[in-house]
């Protein structure tokens, strides 16, 4: 039997990007906020400092920052043919956990999606035809677009600190930086960082072939800033132990680094960590949130109820708890009924190994950060003619090589025996001269009828509950794409001088066990009516006018680029709506 | 001897000064004077009454039982809210006067000195009615505390007579006449409610304050409270007014943070202290007069200087830069820093071995924290460090021996806060 | 892989526990970041000496592995020299070897390749399970000789067969093995000597990786340099000695 806690103004479901963002925000408006999180406090100096960050066994291969399978976990299955089996260690995704979230530990790769991605099936449908597009592919609008999201975009963008070169200035296109790109209000707030050998040498060859390459703009700061909170960050010192791993010097913007520090010294503001919520509580008529339902470490249950109810936590998780509390309607695949689980989403990321000479190249790959590189957006979103390419979406391609971080740097050319005196050589000959990538074509991934959520029929969590069930493969469409960008970044590879290229593009069948970046999305996705969608364009339910659902579980499909800062504007979006409009009014903000 | 010309300058000024501070001139302590204790409750936080008399995390403003530590044992704060039974409800405002000016207690007892009232004797009785009037407003907690906890002969209060004849100077503070207002408001904050001695003058056997060396450093609780003369290299020479008004104001300046102890005094009195008193503060400290060094500093070892060379490039860079230069309000610096090259290097210990989290205040909340080194530096690897950034770019101090390190290590780990 | 860590966040004034009941854990932050004195969670070094898991016929099987796995050679010393038998001992003593981090409840039943692996053992029972296969075929094959009692090209005759899946393991996959031994052994080669292998930071060294340096901001414009800095792992830094 849960226990009664007193009332809060608003309780938030964890404390990762999008809790930190909403919960400064509606403190600001005077409001109580509590978030819950499932798992531990963290910070710079007590969990990961200089003396042990760098890692690489126990952060990268053991992802001692990210949620155990143990403690929760999803199954999978390519299929509906096949039984979904529980994914018993992570491998195609990691999925974060605690204070900061992914925040915490991810590359701190912050973009913009284009223009036309928001409206990307309009835009697809006029531009090729209605015919173009796989029957079976789900696409459709956001509901918001690009310029609606722009100052929000903008405000995650100086929160953080991020360092880039603005490529498109209210319409005008500004050498250095990506000339697709959507027009942006003002430069970023710190100057690009600078760029290892490789990446510099990517840009040239790049440059040669006709290409602008642009540097990736990098939550990484370039140099010390202080952002609008008065929060100050340190200047990145390229140790390459980022992404997966906490940042020791207060140089990759987190919720740590940003925001949590003015946040947690409000008085209307607690934070309760190490509490699992396993339910939002809705009252009889089922449109009202009541509160949450969590359990604590001891396994005591308690209810914390609150008038306005935000589900911040991961994409699958927002999902999980939206089935599992009997919010909306469960989608069904075969009547393609129900909105909540549908639209599930991806990347389609690809890769080319270079082999250099290495009496000839350096490219020392362990000086680097989590999102440093030089990239170009010539074939990415329908920035480029699809007619005869016979697929669309599209990807940035770039040489964003992250580290050389040993367990991860031991590609040696094909023919290479996996063992024995040969393989040490080969390990001996090609670290430093290779160009390794994990996400060297960093593409869409659309939406389809059979890629979906649901809950599982067999597994359970430890509370009895049924693990999320991910039905999940590739379709031509992105495996084309695939083929199409990879051959691309090879070409510039071998403009960069490498002896042997090997291409990887993308195969299916999707694969649980090989991971291809974190970046979950859709399964609760915005949209312009409650008929194809979850939530509308405020991220507020359909279904229950005072819970909104706030992530990248959002995106209808998932755009080239990687997800945050979109899912950061998102969330300062959903907040401007709530203090300007909700809060004076609460109740259903779009009436379809 | 001042003339009575002089005299009538001084009690102008001194109206001036609590005419300035908003005081009432009534002998009285009136509940309704919203303005008294309005004045009472920003002395109170000037003097951080709460440091002592509010126990930690127990939501009990003011109402005893903080443990203080004094060189010979431990005694119990008393409580200090308007309950009749177990607080000073029931004082008299001349005892409640009396304790703060003249250090005795209601029933005539002598008050150890941890209550610093050695300083607060500096106070005017107005500014002492108006605390007064501020506690009297404070939320009355039950709670009985027996502050004497000191072990035999030290808990024998008749040994103040004594002590008191050594080191304590009756008398509310007298401006200087040939000084600024601004000075003068800032000497009598320094000398008085700030208590900044009780923490930063060094102190004899008996516990009571070396004068002739006042404000020039005193190791206490594990960590040693600087010098904050205007002494060069140790002391305050190399900050300007902005400099200290920053420090205090929010806990950190361009080149410094405030840490443990003073970090505390910054969060909870400076920080909420108006900019005008702490200007007042800078103006005076900076104009204490310099002091020779007397301290030889003997040329640090070459190999010890290479393997703190090689450490502090390994774990050390990352933040403080390679030139010791740190960053601006974040990494503090340690080229030219005072607070590196004190004599005694207890604060330095403290942080490497122990890290330490900065102060995190309205005026900056980022809090960065020193992560600790005791797990991964032996005591001459921390010595080595120690005494290179003590030595390195320009700064000289004494090296740190293996030996002060392990003493530290253990002082530390039996420290409970 | 350390277990998850649940430290009390207590003694600090911005914390207190929740609220009404005696055996709630939750960990209420308000008001301040939180901070405990001397906080940590270092890495525990594995301390050289003895096998905590293996057997000594185990440890002995591992080492004639791990030693053709990655050969000695004149420049860099092999897998065993190299401490990757001590690595895996350790890492199969602790909650690797019991896959502590997995989720570990049934049904069990293989999938696809894609679905990942699904045994109901742990790594630990699987190395057990697959030695003890592996001296037996060995003994079946090799005239009642051990793995360890092979010579260097009968012992890489078989990791091959392990690897092509011809040299058969009763009741144990060869391939799976294989592909397990293999990351293991590469992961004790390669990751930082506080876990047992990486010796003097031999495998850091033949490759060119400086190790755990953190600062790297007087390098980043030096393109196509090699770097000069002493090569340090976290607990080991020669360049410190006096």
């Amino acid at each position: 039997m849960a226990r009664k806690l007193p009332r809060k103004d608003v309780a938030i479901v964890g404390l990762g990007w999008t809790s930190s963002i909403l919960a400064q925000e509606l403190t600001d408006a005077g409001l109580d906020v509590v978030a819950i999180e499932r798992g531990p406090w963290r910070n710079t100096a007590t969990d990961f400092p200089i003396s042990y960050a760098q890692d690489e066994l126990r952060y990268r291969l053991q992802h001692e920052l990210f949620l155990r399978p143990a403690q929760m976990t999803v199954t999978f299955r390519n299929n509906v043919n096949q039984t979904a089996l529980p994914v018993r260690n992570w491998g195609a995704f990691m999925l974060g956990n605690g204070v900061g979230g992914g925040g915490l530990h991810w590359n701190a790769e912050t973009f913009r999606f284009l223009p036309s991605d928001f409206v990307v099936r309009s835009h697809l449908t006029q531009r090729y035809g209605a015919n173009f597009l796989p029957a079976d592919m789900t696409i459709q609008d956001w509901g918001v677009t690009y310029d609606d999201l722009e100052p929000h975009y903008d405000q995650f963008e100086y929160l953080c600190g991020t360092s880039g070169t603005a490529g498109n200035i209210k319409g005008a296109i500004q050498d250095g930086g990506n000339p697709f790109e959507g027009p942006r209000s003002r430069p970023y707030p710190t100057p690009a960082q600078k760029q290892g050998y490789g990446h510099a040498l990517f840009a040239e060859a790049a440059k040669q072939l006709g290409y602008k390459p642009f540097p990736q703009p990098s939550g990484n700061l370039s140099q010390a800033y202080t952002n609008p909170l008065d929060v100050k960050m340190g200047q990145c010192t390229f140790c390459g132990f980022c992404e997966w791993f906490g940042c020791a010097n207060y140089s990759k913007a987190s919720p740590q680094t940003t925001v949590l520090p003015v946040l947690l010294r409000k008085s209307n503001f607690e934070a309760r960590t190490e509490c699992e919520v396993t339910r939002i509580n809705v009252d009889r008529s089922g449109k009202m949130a009541t509160g949450l339902t969590y359990v604590d470490s001891s396994g005591t249950e308690w209810e914390q109820p609150a008038d306005l109810v935000l589900v911040c936590a991961f994409q699958l998780f927002n999902v999980q708890l939206l089935l599992t509390s009997g919010i909306g309607k469960p989608y069904n695949p075969q009547t393609g009924e129900g909105q909540i689980g549908r639209n599930f989403t991806h990347q389609t990321v690809s890769t080319a190994t270079g082999f250099f000479d290495k009496d000839k190249y350096n490219f020392n790959p362990f000086i680097a950060s989590g999102s440093i590189g030089m990239m170009i957006d010539e074939f990415n979103g329908d920035n480029f003619d699809h007619s005869q390419l016979g697929f669309v979406g599209g990807g940035y391609i770039g040489q964003v090589r992250t580290n050389g971080r040993p367990l991860e740097s031991m590609a040696v050319p094909p023919g290479t025996p996996a063992w024995g005196a040969k393989w040490k050589q080969a390990l001996r000959d090609n670290y430093l001269s290779s160009v390794i990538c994990g996400a060297a074509c960093h593409a869409s991934f659309y939406s389809y009828r059979d890629v979906y959520l649901d809950l599982d029929p067999t597994y359970k969590d430890r509370f009895g509950r049924p693990l999320m069930r991910m039905t999940i493969d590739f379709h031509d469409n992105e495996l084309k794409m695939s083929a199409f960008l990879t051959d691309k970044y090879a070409e510039i590879l071998q403009k960069m001088g490498a002896s042997q290229v090997v291409k990887q593009p993308r195969k299916g069948p999707y694969d649980v066990t090989d991971y291809q970046t974190s970046h979950l999305c859709g399964g609760a996705i915005m949209g312009e009516k409650p008929d194809n969608s979850a939530v509308n364009r405020y991220l507020q339910s359909w279904d229950v006018p005072n819970l909104f659902v706030i992530g990248a579980s959002a995106f209808p499909q998932n755009a080239g680029y990687n997800p945050t800062g979109t899912v950061g504007a998102l969330a300062y979006w959903a907040a401007k709506a709530i203090r300007t409009q909700y809060l004076k009014n609460p109740g259903p903000l779009v009436h379809a | 001897m001042p003339s009575a010309k002089t005299a009538l300058i001084v009690s102008a000024v001194g109206l001036a000064i609590n005419a300035a501070a908003g005081g009432v001139f009534a002998d009285t302590v009136d509940k309704q004077e919203f303005a008294q204790i309005q004045r009472g409750r920003y002395l109170t936080l000037a003097g951080d009454c709460a440091a002592c008399h509010t126990l930690p995390g127990s939501g009990r403003d003011f109402a005893g039982g903080r443990a203080i530590e004094t060189p010979f044992g431990q005694l119990l704060a008393p409580n200090i809210t308007p309950d009749a039974e177990t607080g000073i409800g029931a004082w008299s405002n001349d005892e409640f006067v009396n304790a703060l000016v003249n250090g005795t207690g209601r029933d005539g007892k002598r008050l150890y000195p941890a209550m610093p009232y050695t300083y607060y004797t500096k106070l005017t009785r107005d500014d002492a009615l108006a605390i007064r009037a501020y506690l009297n407003t404070v939320p009355a907690v039950h709670n009985s505390v027996k502050s004497n906890q000191l072990p035999f002969p030290f808990d024998q209060r008749v040994s103040l007579v004594e002590w008191d004849a050594l080191f304590f100077t009756r008398g509310t503070f007298r401006p200087n006449p040939n000084k600024s207002d601004e000075w003068n408001r800032g000497a009598y904050l320094v000398q008085g409610l700030g208590h900044c001695g009780a923490c930063h003058t060094p102190k004899d056997v008996l516990g009571g304050d070396k004068n002739k060396d006042a404000l020039r450093g005193y190791a206490l609780q594990g960590w040693f409270a600087p010098d904050i003369t205007n002494d060069s290299p140790r002391g305050l020479s190399a900050w300007s007014a902005d400099e200290i008004v920053a420090y205090l104001k929010t806990g950190h300046n361009t080149t410094n943070a405030a840490s443990g102890l003073m970090a505390e005094v910054v969060t909870r009195s400076t920080s909420h202290m108006t900019d005008g008193d702490l200007r007042a503060i800078a103006t005076y400290l900076k104009d204490k007069p310099s002091q020779k060094d007397n301290q030889a500093s003997s040329k640090p070892d070459e190999n010890v200087m290479q393997m703190g060379a090689a450490i502090y490039a390994d774990e050390c860079a990352g933040c403080h830069i390679g030139n010791g230069k740190g960053a601006s309000g974040l990494f503090p610096t340690l080229a030219g820093s005072a607070v590196v090259q004190q004599t005694n290097p207890a604060s330095l210990l403290h942080v490497v071995l122990r890290g330490a989290p900065s102060a995190a205040t309205d005026g900056a909340p980022t809090g960065a924290a020193m992560p600790q080194f005791a797990w991964i530096l032996d005591d001459a690897q921390l010595a080595a460090v120690v005494t290179y950034i003590r030595n390195a770019w320009g700064n000289a101090a004494p090296p740190v021996s293996a030996d002060d390190v392990g003493k530290a290590r253990h002082t530390l780990l039996e420290r409970a806060d | 892989m350390r277990p998850v860590n649940r430290r009390q966040l207590l003694g600090s004034t911005a914390l207190a526990l929740c609220l009404t009941s005696p055996t709630a854990r939750a960990t209420v932050i308000k008001g301040a970041l939180p901070w405990q004195r001397g906080s940590a969670d270092p890495p525990q070094l594995v301390t050289p000496g003895g096998w905590h898991f293996f057997t000594p016929q185990e440890a002995a099987t591992v080492e004639a592995i791990v030693d053709r796995l990655i050969p000695p050679d004149p420049q860099t010393p092999g897998g065993k020299d190299c401490g990757c038998a001590v690595f895996i001992d350790r890492q199969l003593a602790g909650p690797y070897g019991r896959n502590e981090a997995y989720y570990m409840m049934g049904p069990f039943q293989e999938g696809t390749k894609q679905q990942g692996p699904q045994s109901p053992l742990t790594i630990a029972q699987r190395y057990r399970k697959a030695l003890t296969a592996l001296n037996t075929a060995c003994h079946e094959k090799f005239a009642s000789k051990t793995f360890a009692e092979l010579s260097d090209a009968q012992r890489d005759e078989v990791i091959g067969g392990l690897e092509a899946g011809s040299f058969k393991l009763a009741g144990v996959d060869s391939k799976d093995f294989f592909t397990l031994i293999l990351t293991d052994t590469r992961n004790g080669f390669l990751a930082d000597p506080i876990y047992g292998g990486n010796k003097d930071l031999a495998a850091w060294k033949m490759i060119g990786f400086p190790g755990t340096h953190y600062d790297y901001r007087d390098w980043i414009d030096r393109h196509n340099e090699r770097v000069t800095l002493p090569v340090v792992g976290i607990s080991d830094h020669p360049n410190w000695a006096r």
